[in-house]
């Protein structure tokens, strides 16, 4: 195992609607990072996610970490895999932070009746304010063969965003799916990667 | 070796360790997976979902009693329910250990109430412990069991939302096999009659001296000197945040060991720091205690008592530090509220119940709240579990008595029907109400994530049992006036509501489906007939009336710019409630 690398911690914010896969990254992140010598805690919030609602995750590594949670202007780096999501928690990032977000729009119910619109330029909003990478993750998915690989392409920028380049993500994504998905998965690494 | 739990998952780790024979529980967040992750060992443990948490907890003194090391486990507000054996418990003693796991929820992330259970441990004279990570909920579980062993006495582990949904290492060790304690008859302790209860009452005084000589000893109630000018007293999860604060510039007084509290050791910390603050989530137990001693010190004058803590409230209340935020407009972020997902049984029942007019509703705790939000806002009140029958017993005596033809409607899922709501039922007959109960039937307890229940079927572990007939049951009870419906049918319901309305005594309408994300058994394949098709809107016939839309359902999307309805296909189940409102008849079903 390596020596813990640094002391300062890192924070990472993934964020999402119920059902996108937010954990299973989490869960995958947080092991390779463990297995890499850093302490490392996770958190997440149940409840009522499954019934369409807004999630979040959160990840701490580092030499030694205290609390599960990150704060307000504490997040490196946040990992949004829908749209407007990464607006909702965009106070959650550092000024310097950066933003990973899926170009893939889910209306909420207020949305869908008709109550409220989908907010525009979300995208340039986040592009004027923080360092942002766009990605067509449910798109790559989709021409991958299988659009709920969407998170392992997110997994793949959220990776080289944070420089985390050197961890063995590869094995641990064929230790930790279903064997008729592996393929697919490390594909949709790889195309999170090379972006 | 090590590995990554979460809170619950280590508390499943410990009680394994343990050498836990048995343990039983009800389902509520943040404690539902306790138990889920307790079933997969039935080699070695038994684990049941009881009806409720009073029959959870009275079930596991059973097994304490006959020499067993038993769990029980519940969310915050089930405490309340189970408080009457709890309190029982705690002067009857134990024979095996007992340990009970009671999960707060600060910030009220999904309960009723956020309540400070720590006032119950001294309230009943238990033996408390707040572990603040995954590797002391799995430590404190061996030690509960110990203590409770050893002082004779029930211990209860508070656990909070974040320590419970927070995964951090965990050293995992072997399970240790114990012989069960041999059972002596003693009827001075276990039975309570006031003779007997008059000395368990000094036994009980003598056993939280005992317990606080320990509260003084325990490595879980230790100092860690750093700086002296600043001095925390922090228990559970808000000690990982006072640390992730005040890191090496503070001294700590880590408290694992909560009741009774360690009044020596307080006063040997407190003597050493130049500045006292206590660091606890909601409400100030601990801070109490520091006071009564006489001892100056900065708690919850400054740090709130409402909602969950975390660092940066810490470091902005006591340091006056505020992280630096990107501005911007949030306000054009709209709400994701939860919603009642597409296809749920409930749908079409709030759909018609909105539209009887002059009645008052009565609702309960489940996924059928979602019933009291937009688009249907049809209740007048929820309060906790199974209350809505008997709320709506007093309530309509009252209108009886003041001379109002008004009529009160109750609902109520099966799974809290089967936890509380029967017992109101029982008032309503015996005191010749008219109220009317509607028990929303999906065949499991869905809100909290599909756990079994007595009318469900199968039994934790999955073994097919008798599953209770909630119409037998009902007649049983003396209900004259009962309709089992299909809830995806409006008419059914429409039909249901007028005739019990019609009637003026009690009456039951069962509305049965299966919750759309269950996993269907054979059982319900053969009942239900659950297809793969969907339904769709013609484009060319839908005139955008929207009526469609006031069903609330997810999979349901209006288009402004067309002015036409779409429905998403990745989300359909094929319910047909949107079908039987559209006035046009703009929406088939298709793939049948």
């Amino acid at each position: 195992m390596a020596e813990a690398k640094t002391s300062d911690v890192k924070n990472i914010l993934l964020v999402g609607v119920g059902g996108q896969g937010t954990i299973l990254v989490s869960q995958l992140l947080s092991r390779g990072l463990y297995e890499a010598g850093y302490d490392v805690k996770m958190s997440e919030v149940h409840g009522m996610s499954q019934r369409g609602g807004s999630v979040s995750t959160q990840v701490r590594y580092g030499a030694k970490v205290f609390s599960p949670i990150i704060g307000k202007g504490e997040a490196d780096i946040l990992v949004s895999f829908e749209t407007m999501e990464a607006l909702r928690w965009l106070d959650y990032l550092k000024p310097s932070g950066s933003v990973v977000v899926n170009d893939h729009q889910i209306p909420s119910a207020p949305i869908l009746n008709g109550a409220v619109d989908y907010p525009q330029h979300v995208l340039e909003t986040l592009q004027a304010k923080v360092q942002t990478t766009v990605i067509q993750a449910t798109d790559i998915a989709r021409a991958l063969g299988n659009v709920k690989a969407m998170n392992i392409v997110l997994f793949g920028a959220l990776v080289k965003g944070m420089k985390l380049t050197d961890i063995h993500w590869q094995d641990l994504i064929r230790q930790n799916v279903k064997a008729n998905f592996v393929d697919l998965n490390i594909k949709a690494f790889q195309a999170g990667l090379e972006i | 070796m090590k590995k990554l739990l979460t809170g619950n998952e280590a508390v499943v780790q410990g009680a394994y360790e343990a050498g836990v024979t048995f343990a039983a529980g009800y389902p509520g967040t943040p404690s539902t997976e306790i138990l889920e992750n307790i079933a997969p060992l039935k080699d070695v443990i038994v684990a049941e979902w009881a009806p409720n948490e009073k029959v959870a907890l009275e079930s596991v003194i059973g097994a304490s009693y006959m020499g067993a090391r038993a769990l029980a486990t519940m969310k915050v507000v089930g405490l309340n329910v189970a408080a009457d054996p709890l309190f029982s418990v705690c002067y009857s003693g134990v024979n095996g250990g007992l340990v009970i796991i009671n999960a707060d929820d600060p910030g009220l992330h999904s309960s009723q109430d956020e309540q400070d259970n720590r006032y119950y441990a001294k309230m009943a004279k238990a033996a408390l412990l707040e572990p603040s990570d995954s590797q002391e909920s799995k430590d404190m579980v061996l030690a509960g069991f110990e203590i409770s062993e050893q002082f004779d006495v029930p211990v209860i582990i508070r656990v909070t939302t974040r320590t419970c949904h927070s995964k951090s290492l965990v050293e995992i060790g072997e399970r240790k096999e114990r012989e069960l304690k041999p059972y002596q008859k003693k009827p001075m302790n276990y039975n309570l009659m006031p003779a007997h209860s008059k000395q368990l009452r000094v036994i009980a005084e003598e056993r939280m001296r005992k317990l606080e000589e320990f509260s003084n000893t325990t490595s879980m109630n230790y100092i860690e000197w750093n700086n002296k000018q600043i001095g925390v007293i922090a228990s559970g999860i808000s000690f990982q945040y006072a640390k992730e604060v005040f890191g090496t510039q503070a001294s700590y007084l880590k408290l694992g060991f909560t009741h009774p509290l360690p009044e020596q050791k307080i006063k040997e910390f407190a003597a050493q720091v130049e500045r006292l603050y206590i660091i606890e989530e909601t409400e100030p137990y601990i801070e109490e205690k520091v006071k009564q001693l006489g001892i100056p010190c900065i708690g919850k004058e400054k740090i709130p008592n409402i909602g969950e803590l975390n660092p940066s409230i810490i470091a902005k209340v006591l340091l006056g530090e505020e992280k630096p935020l990107i501005q911007y407009d949030a306000s054009v972020v709209a709400g994701r509220p939860p919603v009642l997902c597409a296809g749920c049984p409930h749908r079409g029942f709030f759909y018609e119940l909105a539209k009887v007019k002059n009645v008052f509703l009565s609702g309960d705790i489940g996924c059928y709240a979602l019933g009291g939000a937009n688009p249907f806002k049809s209740f007048d009140w929820s309060l906790c579990m199974g209350s809505s029958i008997s709320i709506a017993h007093g309530a309509q005596q009252t209108l009886k008595q003041n001379k109002s033809e008004q009529r009160v409607i109750a609902f109520i899922g099966d799974s809290t029907f089967m936890h509380t709501g029967v017992n109101s039922l029982l008032d309503i007959v015996f005191n010749k109400s008219n109220v009317i109960t509607c028990i929303l039937d999906n065949r499991i307890t869905g809100m909290t994530g599909h756990q079994e229940n007595p009318a469900s079927g199968y039994t934790l572990r999955g073994e097919k049992t008798r599953a209770v007939n909630i119409e037998e049951l009902v007649k049983a009870i003396g209900i004259q006036h009962v309709k089992v419906i299909n809830p995806l049918q409006l008419d059914q319901i429409k039909e249901a509501l007028a005739w019990a309305l019609e009637i003026n005594e009690a009456s039951v309408i069962i509305t049965r489906w299966p919750c759309v994300l269950k996993r269907m058994t054979e059982d319900d394949q053969a009942e239900f007939n659950i297809g793969k098709a969907q339904c769709r809107v013609d484009e060319e016939t839908c005139i955008g009336c929207k009526q469609c839309i006031k069903t609330g359902c997810p999979a349901l999307v209006f288009d402004k710019e067309q002015k036409k309805v779409k429905i998403d296909d990745s989300q359909c189940n094929g319910c047909e409630v949107c079908l039987q409102v559209c006035p046009v008849s703009a929406i088939t079903k298709v793939g049948e």
